[in-house]
């Protein structure tokens, strides 16, 4: 090893800055062969200059990291351990926030990151850190030492991008030219003098190419990259020498991605470059795009979005970014380069030839796919051109409009009367290429009236394009009438497209704004005219129907956007919306209601017109309601129709505006009257279609309504209540016993059982007792309203009652305790409430009052109240009661075996389904659109507290029939209750729910609750540790599903059970591998299933059984 | 087992569009050739990375369905003449359609009239029982038939 003194003496001789340059050199080489021959390591070197690196004076500080700097340059070529490395990496890392050594650390930072991966590399991480503390430390610090620094910053930045493949430095390389130019943007700065050695050291990685595997980690995609390149590129103008012949090189690459990055990135290098530097490239850049915009637009101009654009995406993009970048050129470049280069465009001969081959062309249909796309590449330039700018928009009006016109057969005087006196537009057809083209130069110059204030001179101005569109619009517009007048109800595409065109044409001219409206009130009113006259008289074409109802519901929205100052065209447009509306009242064949309906829920969009719509269709439901009531409706289907419309499509629009309050209060308690007004109602059975349709409607406006006015409506309908045709006889506080309940009577329970149902919890229910007892006599009757009605009631019954002074409200507990009092099993006979004997009811009012008890237990349960377990006892009671099958022995003897043997099992049918009702999820009641109280995980409590109930009761339970019932309970159950709580039983679960399986498999009736249950266990398949459970059982998981594969009542069952085989088959091999044989067997033969779907599912099962031990299937 | 490959550049076919069935939940989906095309045309030529609906071997006009009498009948057209490959496709028919359908249908696997040279040899081959279940007992023909069968490194042009 080297003398410790001599190495002190080289080092000093270097740090001394007083000696001549080629000491330094010399001392920097004789410790540099030091190290390489061994001598001497790193670590020992940098222990001796300790004290010269971490020196509090800033020139000795400065001199010795520079020494190490370049010994460390010297030693490119001298393998290094990666620890040694790293820990220089570090060092030079933390030293470059030490800006007065920054040199040496640049030096140093340079030569650790040259070093190749045969000597020892830096490896990632380091290198990331240190680029990311040269961003940080240096370029903010650099703006002070430019003058000293620059040449070498850039430089270094040159040399450390230089050949950089990690995607994570490249991201921060054109991170950093991006910043450098923005950095010098002076002329002879460093930034200027290095562009070319800059951009030969970018342009390697354009266009980015880019084949990482998707998850290393990294999250670096190429779009990234791409843009960090682009932003590099036109980070300075100085690149631009450079930069615009390579993109225009690689524009003509075949490859789609190269293309579409060029023209991304020339479109962000003209916008950052200038108009200045970027003039002298227009030619080639217009003969590019145009060659480009020509080949990629797509052959059906109007109807792309028909045909599939995902598949042709790219090329889409493609063209769309070309003409952005004309766009861009026109719009940078300054008024005579701009006028040059729009010249260059709009005088291209190509444009001038192709233009009037387009335009010669007489019948479109089935015309090449080459003229179509340049009629779309023509439409797409004039397009961009016009969009740029009012001069743009002139030129273009001017050197084309006229020519277009003239083909069209418009003429420039104001003759109102439309002539045909070209030639061109022979047979009728109108030449579509110019039609095309004009309605595009039209909504383009109507976007630039929108984005552009337009002065009033410029209107005066003659060669203004206002001023032309003007001249020739009131022929244009009879032109596009006529157009839609004369295509035929056969829509081939070609002609699709024209009508397309035209009414896109017309919906432009009326929606200009108004200060420029290039159409004159009588034309307006024309174009009305004409898309009314289609939405009137040609329903049957639906394709130009749609089209022009949406036109209209267009301009409707501009005119309402743009009122105020346009209030002469909103009469005009008012008159439309009454046509439309008076078609309600005409029931004339033109238009189906369905139509009708669709028109004007459309219209509704229009935000100003939605209450007098509401109002038509108020007064058109409410008459023909009266007439259905009353007998006088032939079909009840249109006025369901018309009440959907109103629900569904018309009223969400009301909520929005703020006025549903009003509207449906209004509109409820018409109803209301109507219904007290009528004293007889019409007794057919279509009416129940109607009924529940205006019960729906009835909730809904309700539910909508504020608390004031919920209750204005109940105070309405408990005195139409108190008009019910029984309450003659008795009077309303003291009803009891069995009632006989008119159509009419049925109509307004039901719909007040709609009304308190949807009641917020905090509107109070005056008449508590007496509306209980109402609905506590009609549940026995089976109506279904009233259960509802009920449940709704103690679901949202406030707890207790804090005015007492309200003597009419029963407490909740009251309230539950007069319920449950249906429920009363058996009782003393001398008992005052005999009345409520449950067994002594007939079948029909048991199977009402178990069916109710379960909604009204529904709402018990979501609110958490504890009496719900008393109904649940009831439902179980029923289920397995020995006194039921009393019933059934005594049913048999009175009426013979059939029926007795019917009514017990339905009986114990449906207090098994109550258990569905009870848990699961109605549109009717309940929930939150009505106002439900809502405790969370309602479900998982009742579903932890019944399953060890019910499981006890199957095992107790002898007859079979008995099984049924209960099993059919316990599916409910198990598949009501989401799926995460019923995992972590799945212990318990999995042999009960295998035998209910079982069972229920036999049985036609059950066929929604097998395929629930099969749900559910594919559900604990998926899961780990309901894997674990089920390879405890597996011997029977399998013989079930074999089972269910042939499965005859649900095809979707077969695939399920296939499914979950499949599923089974990844399963540990030990445990499976005996029942291969079986299921294979058991698969072939769902080969030959009648529907494909099994067919299909089986010969996936079967390849994953086969492919256990080898593929063969034979076994 | 050869040298060079029979047929160097194939021409390679457009795939058709897949056809998706309407789902009619009332009625029975009777097995058609259309069920049989999209069971068999993914399978991978043995030669090239191609499926064999791709280089034209099969098409869904070639395979006759009989669902009353259970028959299966398929013809396909190896892309040269003088194809020693036929045989290896015909086997890949046949052991794809074992596992596809119900054993009770027979399947007839034949080379299109006059695209082969030693026609009758081969369909006499490609139909006898013992010949086909001794051809998947041989370790090194059952790989490459199961590597058809199984590929996934289909190009998709």
């Amino acid at each position: 090893m080297e003398k410790p003194s001599t190495l002190i003496s080289h080092i000093e001789a270097f740090v001394d800055s007083a000696r001549v340059l080629n000491q330094h050199a010399k001392s920097v080489d004789a410790i540099s062969s030091l190290i390489k021959n061994d001598l001497l390591t790193l670590e020992a070197l940098v222990r001796e200059m300790e004290l010269y690196l971490t020196s509090t004076d800033h020139i000795i500080r400065g001199r010795g990291t520079l020494l190490l700097a370049e010994v460390l340059n010297c030693l490119l070529e001298k393998p290094l351990d990666s620890h040694t490395i790293s820990i220089l990496v570090e060092f030079f890392t933390a030293k470059l926030e030490d800006w007065q050594v920054l040199w040496g650390v640049l030096v140093g930072c340079l030569a650790l990151l040259k070093r190749t991966k045969k000597f020892g590399m830096v490896d990632n991480s380091d290198a990331r850190t240190l680029a990311k503390s040269f961003l940080i430390n240096v370029q903010v610090q650099s703006l002070a030492v430019r003058d000293r620094k620059g040449d070498d910053l850039v430089y270094g930045i040159c040399e450390a991008i230089d050949e950089e493949k990690d995607p994570r430095c490249l991201m921060l390389n054109f991170h950093l030219v991006e910043i450098l130019g923005h950095l010098y943007p002076d002329p002879s700065g460093p930034m200027a003098s290095f562009a070319q050695d800059i951009f030969d050291i970018l342009s390697r990685y354009y266009p980015i190419y880019f084949t990482h595997p998707k998850d290393d980690g990294l999250d670096i995609k190429r779009e990234d990259l791409s843009k960090g390149l682009m932003n590099a590129f036109s980070s300075s103008p100085f690149f631009e020498p450079f930069v615009v012949p390579l993109l225009l090189e690689k524009l003509s690459s075949s490859l789609l991605s190269a293309k579409l990055d060029s023209l991304k990135y020339l479109n962000s290098c003209l916008y950052h470059y200038g108009g200045k530097r970027m003039v002298k490239h227009s030619r080639v850049i217009w003969s590019n795009l145009k060659d480009v915009i020509f080949n990629f637009s797509p052959e059906r101009p109007l109807l792309t979005d028909e045909l599939d654009v995902d598949m042709k995406s790219e090329v889409n993009q493609i063209r769309m970014e070309a003409l952005n970048c004309l766009e861009t050129a026109l719009s940078c470049f300054d008024f005579s380069e701009q006028d040059s280069f729009l010249c260059l465009i709009i005088d291209d001969p190509d444009i001038g030839t192709k233009l009037e081959s387009l335009t010669s062309i007489t019948s479109y249909s089935g015309t090449s796919a080459e003229i179509q796309r340049d009629l779309s590449a023509i439409g797409g330039i004039f397009t961009s051109i016009a969009k740029v700018s009012i001069y743009c928009c002139n030129k273009v009006f001017l050197k084309f409009f006229p020519c277009l016109m003239d083909v069209l057969g418009v003429s420039r005087n104001h003759s109102s009367q439309f002539c045909i006196t070209n030639h061109k537009t022979v047979h009728g057809g109108m030449n579509f290429g110019a039609l095309f083209l004009s309605v595009e130069l039209l909504s383009s110059s109507r976007e630039l009236s929108l984005v552009s204030n337009i002065a009033a001179e410029f209107i005066a101005e003659s060669k203004s394009w206002f001023f032309m569109l003007k001249s020739f619009s009131m022929d244009l517009c009879h032109v596009l009438g006529s157009v839609l007048r004369t295509s035929n109800t056969s829509m081939v595409a070609s002609e699709k497209e024209g009508v397309l065109c035209a009414v896109k044409g017309l919906q432009s001219l009326s929606t200009f704004p108004s200060s420029c409206s290039p159409i004159s009130e009588g034309c307006y009113e024309d174009v009305l005219e004409i898309l009314m006259s289609i939405i009137t008289g040609r329903s049957d074409e639906t394709y130009l129907w749609n089209l022009s109802l949406k036109a209209l519901v267009q301009i409707g929205l501009w005119i309402e956007s743009a009122s105020g100052h346009d209030s002469a065209r909103g009469i005009c447009y008012n008159k439309v919306v009454e046509k439309i509306l008076s078609m309600l009242q005409t029931n004339d064949s033109m238009v189906s209601l369905s139509l009708k309906l669709v028109a004007i829920s459309e219209i509704a969009n229009v935000g100003q017109y939605v209450l007098s719509i509401i109002r038509a269709l108020e007064d058109a439901i409410i008459s023909s309601l009266v007439a259905c009531i009353q007998g006088g409706l032939k079909s009840s289907d249109s006025l369901v129709g018309l009440l959907e419309c109103y629900t569904s499509r018309v009223l969400p629009r009301c909520c929005t505006s703020g006025s549903f309050d009003d509207v449906a209060v209004q509109f409820s308690i018409n109803i209301w009257n109507q219904l007290e007004n009528v004293s007889v109602f019409n007794t057919d059975v279509t009416m129940q279609n109607v009924l529940d349709q205006v019960m729906i409607t009835m909730k809904l406006l309700v539910a909508g309504c504020t608390v004031e006015n919920q209750s204005l409506i109940l105070k309405k309908a408990h005195c139409v209540i108190l008009s019910m045709d029984f309450l003659k006889t008795q009077p309303f506080q003291s009803i009891h016993g069995i009632i006989a309940l008119s159509c009419r009577d049925k109509w307004i329970a039901s719909l007040f059982g709609s009304v308190v149902i949807a009641l917020r919890s905090q509107t109070p229910l005056t008449d508590m007792k007496g509306i209980l007892n109402l609905f506590l006599i009609l549940l026995p009757e089976g109506n279904l309203p009233a259960a509802q009605a009920l449940a709704s009631m103690v679901n949202k019954c406030p707890s207790s009652i804090n005015e007492p002074e309200i003597s009419a409200r029963l407490s909740l507990d009251q309230a539950c305790e007069d319920i449950l009092k249906l429920c009363l099993w058996t009782l003393e006979s001398n008992s005052h409430l005999k009345q409520y004997n449950f067994l002594d009811r007939d079948i029909c009012s048991q199977r009402s009052i178990v069916l109710g008890m379960a909604w009204v237990g529904k709402g018990l349960l979501m609110r958490g109240h504890e009496k719900v377990t008393e109904i649940a006892m009831f439902l179980m009671k029923c289920l397995v009661s020995d006194s039921n099958e009393d019933i059934t022995l005594q049913q048999q003897k009175e009426n013979g075996k059939g029926v007795g043997m019917d009514a017990n099992s339905s009986l114990a049918t449906s207090a098994a389904d109550a258990f569905h009702v009870l848990l699961n999820d109605s549109e009717d009641c309940l929930n939150k659109k009505f106002h439900a109280t809502i405790r969370p995980l309602y479900k998982q409590r009742f579903f932890s507290s019944m399953l060890p109930i019910l499981l006890s009761s199957i095992k107790e339970s002898g007859s079979t029939s008995k099984k049924i019932a209960l099993y059919r309970a316990l599916g409910h159950i198990i598949s009501d209750t989401p799926l995460a709580a019923v995992l972590a039983e799945s212990k318990k679960i999995i042999p009960a729910l295998l035998d209910t399986l079982a069972i229920s498999g036999s049985e036609t009736s059950h066929k929604k609750i097998v395929y629930s249950l099969l749900l559910v266990l594919s559900g604990i398949l998926m899961d780990d540790n309901g894997k674990v459970t089920i390879l405890e059982n597996i011997h029977t998981v399998i013989e079930c599903l074999i089972k269910l594969i042939s499965y005859p009542d649900l095809m979707i069952v077969r695939e399920t059970a296939i499914q979950c085989l499949v599923a089974m088959s990844v399963l540990p091999h030990a445990r499976i591998f005996p029942f291969r044989p079986r299921v294979l067997k058991a698969v072939a033969t769902a080969l030959d299933d009648r529907k494909r779907a099994v067919r299909q599912e089986a010969v996936r099962c079967r390849q994953a059984w086969a492919s256990i031990a080898s593929r063969s299937l034979q076994f | 087992m050869t040298l060079g490959m029979i047929n160097a550049n194939p021409v390679v076919h457009a795939k058709r569009e897949r056809i998706i069935r309407s789902e009619d939940i009332h009625s029975d989906d009777a097995l058609d050739a259309l069920d049989v095309f999209d069971s068999v045309r993914d399978i991978k030529d043995p030669e090239h990375p191609y499926s064999l609906e791709q280089l034209s071997v099969l098409s869904e006009e070639s395979i006759a369905v009989d669902e009353k009498l259970g028959r299966i009948k398929i013809t396909f057209t190896p892309t040269v003449k003088h194809c020693s490959m036929a045989t290896v496709i015909g086997l890949c028919l046949r052991v794809k359609l074992m596992q596809c359908f119900p054993p009770h249908f027979k399947v007839d696997i034949t080379v299109s009239p006059g695209s082969l040279a030693n026609e009758e040899a081969v369909n006499k081959q490609l139909n006898d029982k013992e010949r086909v279940s001794a051809a998947l007992e041989n370790p090194s023909l059952r790989q490459l038939v199961d590597e058809c069968l199984y590929s996934n490194e289909l190009y998709s042009y």
